[in-house]
């Protein structure tokens, strides 16, 4: 889906009366969030950023405490299917993740 | 320090177990085999064919057990999108998740216990992160039985020993520990 570029080729630019489609953004990057939960361990929370997403141990520590502290951290961005990817790993791990268009 | 995890000298983690502790371990592990189990198939997919087995959609709403709805969460915030989710990636968590509880009942299988019942368990690197994973998973599902919350003070941890929550409690925070000294021995 990367690849598949959704403006139209032939867009008259200057008929601009019409609202605009609500067409989501290919630029707008999509972000993986993942929420506090009172059962995960700060210490795997902080494995799980380390060990999935090759993160060093201050920048993981640093997404843990935002999560414990602030409900909930944007841990990744990129492309829908990357963030689908790391959501699905992150369920594997058994952290609570969703993915978002960062608006 | 028996009864938490150590990194054994060849890499990997190592444990002193006693016959209890075995044993509440297998039984937990076994639970949660039958809790996850095979996945609820979306359509009526012949189980004896293994290439609809391979096609089979998963379901498409977050299962009814608060448990599992925990295991197995929503990817979106937005439902059509969470049911599309899930219908392409819950079977396979599914398997992943069981695979690793079961990893875990054949390592607690494969113990010569000593003439005490106990045991030391040596776990490699790989068997490691699936126990990780299934101590994780317990606790998950634990966790939400009883409800725990972020609340230190809560009364889940003062609970009379007549309380019925008691024993699964004591269990939840025992795991805790050992999935603590575990994750230590993991640490890149």
């Amino acid at each position: 889906m990367g690849h598949v570029s959704v403006a139209p080729a032939e867009i008259e630019r200057t008929e601009s009366s019409e609202a605009p489609f609500e067409v989501p953004s290919p630029d707008v990057p999509w972000v993986t969030v993942v929420h506090n939960d009172p059962v995960n361990l700060m210490s795997y929370v902080t494995y799980v950023f380390q060990a999935y997403f090759g993160y060093p141990k201050d920048k993981a520590t640093k997404l843990m405490l935002d999560v414990h502290h602030k409900g909930r951290a944007v841990v990744s961005s990129g492309t829908r299917e990357e963030m689908e990817r790391d959501v699905q790993a992150l369920h594997g791990y058994g952290l609570w993740a969703t993915l978002t268009q960062d608006r | 320090m028996p009864g938490y995890f150590q990194t054994a000298a060849a890499g990997g983690a190592a444990v002193a177990l006693d016959e209890v502790e075995i044993s509440i371990l297998r039984s937990l592990a076994v639970q949660l085999l039958e809790l996850i189990g095979p996945g609820e198939p979306a359509g009526g997919a012949e189980p004896a064919d293994p290439l609809a087995e391979l096609f089979a959609e998963g379901p498409t709403r977050p299962p009814q057990d608060p448990a599992l709805a925990r295991l197995f969460p929503d990817a979106y915030e937005e439902e059509a999108d969470s049911s599309d989710f899930r219908r392409y990636t819950e079977i396979d968590l599914r398997a992943r998740k069981r695979d690793d509880a079961l990893a875990v009942v054949r390592s607690l299988d494969a113990l010569t216990p000593g003439g005490d019942g106990g045991a030391v368990l040596t776990l490699d690197t790989a068997q490691a992160r699936q126990w990780l994973g299934t101590l994780n998973d317990l606790r998950l599902t634990m966790g939400t039985r009883l409800e725990v919350s972020d609340d230190e003070g809560s009364e889940l941890y003062r609970l009379p020993d007549s309380d019925p929550r008691k024993p699964l409690v004591m269990a939840y925070l025992w795991l805790g520990a050992l999935q603590e000294s575990l994750v230590e021995t993991l640490m890149p």
